[in-house]
Order: structure tokens, then C-alpha cells, then sequence
């Protein structure tokens, strides 16, 4: 993300790429159409990827009788978000820095955000739907680590305190000022901001939720794995906006992130599919999809800085960690993180968190180290980044279920887990085959 | 008046129906059904979480026939389904108490 100091890039521009705080320059000639056109494409390419994309992946991927309250869920996320944006949770994400910690209220109301204001090089309108795409994802991602056993009611509750209190903080650390960003960690479009984020406040309530009902001892079949592999191509064709979009431009940074991006996912996805083959005795469909993904979310922080031989590299590693973490380590410690947000976008993003210190180096065919800082100091900077992620996030999330508990309670009732959470919270029915 | 109900395998479906229709019997309820005699299930993996199914999909066939048609239906439906191989099926012979037309309230012989 080109908001925070960034001193290492592929671009072309002649531009100044050093912006500590959101600029709102007067003049509308300092828009570049290339630059907002693309950027308006991105932002409808990242909506794209939560509704309906992410919704079919999960969707396919639970029973029956609850792939409907998936569906709700996501849909649901997107709305309660937007509207949060445009009321504070922007301004806090990317407001005029307090801190290091936490952008101000001073854009509350999308104020001074008019038809003239300009964010870098495209309309701050723009900037801020583009963010706010990835401020919808990042809690759709986490309702995997839940499925088919969380009230309506909570999820809201849960959603809207989760973005105020760690979403936004967190992406003012690394993108809008913050002291992650500042201190010269690399998270080109949301390795920790978005896939650690969701992963370990996945894994965290799939703790305190417990198990579905009747885990691991009644089998519980994916319903529409057709769905789930039709969601995952959305994901991966969406997944161009996330990544080459967060360069903010029309350049050749974004045509790298592109190039890495698609590198970095096929060789994930191979690397999980070669993974079971040899493990299992046959190659699955679940599994080329889900190592897809896998790749997708690794070289989400990496997709800025690093080059093909990185992307490669990360693929294999994503593709490989997360098989394992999801097929072997779950199913050994015996938590029900059900459609593994934490086995995929929390081990994938750290993954590829760390990785991008390594292969951002020019070594390696990436962008370069910034000037005085080696492999092991960005590492060291890397891993900062993702301790500190993933100890807010953890603590904070915690805390925020805990409270919901209290107050409203996090689970379904027994009976509405047993009926599906479609008919029993929603008078509804996803499938109504004969 | 007899019921046969016959569990076949599905892919024998549409040749066990022409078979039936050449031995003279009219009409017949189908359903989809699971089971298993002496064949073996299947396994199915879902990112490791593996599940042993041990039920395979079938198709039970009911016929109504009167009591001298019974060994012909029967024949047919025999023929028409073996493939040889283990889970060909079976088919199952009861007594048959009553049976109404209900377009027009015929009972017994004049209703298969």
C-alpha cells in the first residue's frame, strides 16, 4: 500500500510515493484517469471476492442445511461495514494520525471526502471504497473458523465491535500512518491488516465457541464442493484487484503484482494438490481450490516487493504449511476451526508475512531492501509485524467474545445447531430440492 | 396379488423398466434408495476429515402383479439386472392385500 512510507517499488511513476498522511489536494488535475479507472475496476474486483466469492467457497463447504446462513452472513458483513465506514470506522483507519496508534474522527461522515478530493493520484472517494473492500473481507473471512454454530445477532455484534477495535486500528499501523508502517514493515496488500487479522480471530472464537455439535464423530460433508471451486476462481480472479489495485495505480508495480500474484497460486495450489497425493494416495478437488487460496493469501503482503523466483518460493511454502496445518495439525490438537480460517489465512499470512522480508530483496528478483536495511533487520521488522497482529488481534478479539457471551451469548441454541441455523434463524431454507 | 420390490443398481434401471414393460406389467414405483448386501462402501476425504460411507446408491423398484405373473416380473427384472458383479441387488416377494384404482375405485385384478 503506497500510503505509508514506502521507499522500494517497481513503479514507473515520477511521483512522490512517500505519503505519511492522506493528502487532500484542491485540484482535480491531479487525478490520473489510467490510475482511477483501474482503481475503480480493483475496488469492484475486491467487493467481488466477499459477495459472491468468498460466500460460495464457504457456502459449498458446509452442510445442507446451513449453507444459506453463510450466505447471510457475508452479505450481511458487507452492508454492517459500509455503513460503519462511511460513519467513523474510515476516519479511524486512515484520519489524521493519533499516536502512531489510530487515525483520528476527523473524516467521520466521509467529511472533506467530496467529488474534488484527491488521494495520491485518484479521487479519495475512490481510495477510501477501495479500503473499504478489504475492511469487508477481512471479517467475512474469519465466520470459517464459526460456521454453522453462531447466532445472527452475536455475528453482528461481534462484526461491528471487531472492525472498530481491531480492524481499523491495525490498518492504521501498517497503511494509514501508523507505527507499523512507519517503522518499515512490509505488508504490500494486507498479509497481516487482513489474513493474520482474520486468522487468528478465527482461530480464537473457534476456541471459546467450542465445537460444532457432534465434532469430529459425525461426519459433516461439504454440500456444494462444485460451489466452493466456482467460489475459489472468484476469489482468484478477484484477487488481482486486491493485490495489483494496492499499488494505488496503473503502473508497473501493479502489472508485478499481477505477474507474482497468479505465480504464486498455481505453485500453491500444486504444492497443496502434490501434498495429498502423496500423503492421502489421491488429489482432491477441496484441495487444489483450497491451496489456491493458500497462495492467494501468502503473497498478499509480498505481492509489491517481491519478483517470479519469490512468488514461486511462497507458493511452494503457502501451499505446503497450510496443507499441512489444516489437514494434519488441526485434525491432531483438535479444535474446529470448521473451514480453516486460521489453517489458511492465518498460517498462510505469516507465511507469507515473513517471506516478504526475505524475497523483497533484489537478490532474489525482488524490489529491493530500503537502503541500509538487510535480510535479517526486514525480517526482524517482518516479525514485529506479525507478533504484534497477532497478539492485539488475539487479546482484543478474545475480550470482545467474551463480552458478547456475557451480554447476548455467542452460539446457536442446541436444537438450532441440529435443525440448521438457515431454518432455525431464518425461516429459511438454502436448498429446497425435491 | 403380489408386491415385488426389487433393489437394483441404478445404472440398470431403464433396462430392468423395458424388460418389465415386454413381461407385461404396466406400471411401476421408483424410488432412490441406499443399501448394501455383501458390497463394500466407499470413502470419501474432505481436507483430511475422512468418512467411511458404507451405504451405496440404489433404485428400488415396486410392482404390483397378479399372483400368475409373479415368476414371469420376477424373470424379467433378474435378467434385466445382473451385471454379475458383487451389488447387483435382490428382489423381494410379498403378499399383496388390496389394491384400488383411484381414478376409478376398481379394486383387486381389474386394478393392476
Amino acid at each position: 500500500m503506497k500510503l505509508a512510507l514506502k521507499k522500494v517499488c517497481f513503479g514507473t511513476g515520477g511521483a512522490a510515493l512517500a505519503l505519511a498522511l492522506p493528502a487532500i489536494a484542491a485540484a482535480q488535475d491531479a487525478i490520473d484517469s489510467g490510475d482511477t479507472a483501474w482503481m475503480l475496476t480493483s475496488t469492484a474486483l475486491v467487493l467481488f471476492m466477499t459477495i459472491p466469492g468468498l460466500s460460495l467457497f464457504y457456502a459449498g463447504m458446509v452442510r445442507a442445511k446451513n449453507a444459506l446462513s453463510v450466505m447471510m452472513q457475508c452479505f450481511a458483513i458487507t452492508c454492517v461495514v459500509t455503513v460503519l465506514w462511511v460513519v467513523y470506522l474510515y476516519s479511524l483507519a486512515f484520519g489524521n494520525d493519533v499516536n502512531g496508534f489510530v487515525g483520528d474522527l476527523g473524516k467521520m461522515f466521509f467529511n472533506g471526502v467530496g467529488t474534488d478530493a484527491v488521494q495520491g493520484s485518484i479521487p479519495e472517494t475512490v481510495f477510501s471504497m477501495f479500503q473499504l473492500t478489504f475492511a469487508i473481507i477481512t471479517p467475512a473471512l474469519i465466520i470459517g473458523a464459526f460456521a454453522e454454530r453462531m447466532k445472527f445477532s452475536a455475528l453482528l455484534w461481534f462484526m461491528g465491535l471487531w472492525v472498530t477495535f481491531v480492524y481499523a486500528p491495525i490498518c492504521h499501523w501498517v497503511w494509514g500512518g501508523g507505527w507499523l508502517g512507519n517503522m518499515g514493515v512490509l505488508d504490500f496488500a494486507g498479509g497481516t491488516v487482513v489474513h493474520i487479522n482474520a486468522g487468528i480471530a478465527g482461530l480464537v472464537a473457534a476456541l471459546v465457541m467450542g465445537k460444532r455439535a457432534g465434532y469430529p464423530g459425525t461426519p459433516m460433508k461439504p454440500s456444494n464442493l462444485v460451489l466452493t471451486v466456482v467460489g475459489a476462481g472468484m476469489l482468484w480472479v478477484g484477487w488481482f484487484g486486491f493485490n495489483a489495485g494496492s499499488e494505488l495505480a496503473a503502473d508497473g508495480t501493479a502489472g508485478m503484482a499481477m505477474a507474482v500474484t497468479q505465480i504464486a497460486t498455481a505453485t500453491a495450489a500444486l504444492a497443496w494438490m502434490f501434498s495429498e497425493w502423496i500423503s492421502h494416495g489421491k488429489p482432491s478437488a477441496l484441495g487444489i481450490a483450497s491451496g489456491a487460496v493458500a497462495g492467494l493469501v501468502a503473497i498478499t503482503p509480498a505481492s509489491g516487493f517481491v519478483g517470479p523466483v519469490g512468488a514461486l518460493v511462497i507458493g511452494v511454502a503457502a501451499g505446503v504449511a497450510c496443507y499441512l496445518a489444516a489437514v494434519k495439525v488441526k485434525r491432531a490438537l483438535g479444535y474446529d476451526d470448521s473451514l480453516d480460517a486460521f489453517g489458511v489465512h492465518g498460517i498462510g499470512g505469516i507465511v507469507g508475512a515473513l517471506l516478504t522480508g526475505v524475497f523483497v530483496s533484489a537478490r532474489f528478483g525482488g524490489a529491493g531492501l530500503a537502503d541500509g536495511v538487510t535480510i535479517g533487520a526486514q525480517l526482524g521488522k517482518q516479525f514485529v509485524g506479525v507478533l504484534a497482529t497477532i497478539v492485539y488481534c488475539g487479546v482484543v478479539s478474545f475480550v470482545i467474545l467474551k463480552i458478547i457471551d456475557v451480554v447476548i451469548g455467542l452460539r446457536a441454541k442446541e436444537e438450532a445447531e441440529e435443525m440448521g441455523l438457515d431454518l432455525a434463524l431464518h425461516d429459511e431454507q438454502g436448498y429446497n430440492l425435491q | 396379488m403380489k408386491l415385488i420390490t426389487a433393489v437394483i443398481k441404478p445404472s440398470r434401471l431403464d433396462a430392468v423398466r423395458l424388460a418389465l414393460g415386454e413381461a407385461g406389467v404396466q406400471g411401476m414405483t421408483v424410488s432412490e434408495v441406499s443399501g448394501f448386501g455383501r458390497q463394500k462402501g466407499h470413502t470419501e476425504v474432505y481436507r483430511g476429515a475422512e468418512y467411511e460411507v458404507a451405504f451405496v446408491p440404489k433404485m428400488k423398484i415396486e410392482v404390483a402383479v397378479a399372483d400368475d405373473a409373479v415368476d414371469l416380473a420376477t424373470e424379467a427384472i433378474v435378467e434385466a439386472a445382473r451385471t454379475g458383479s458383487v451389488g447387483d441387488g435382490k428382489v423381494f416377494v410379498s403378499e399383496l392385500q388390496n389394491v384400488t384404482r383411484i381414478r376409478t375405485g376398481e379394486t383387486g385384478d381389474a386394478a393392476l
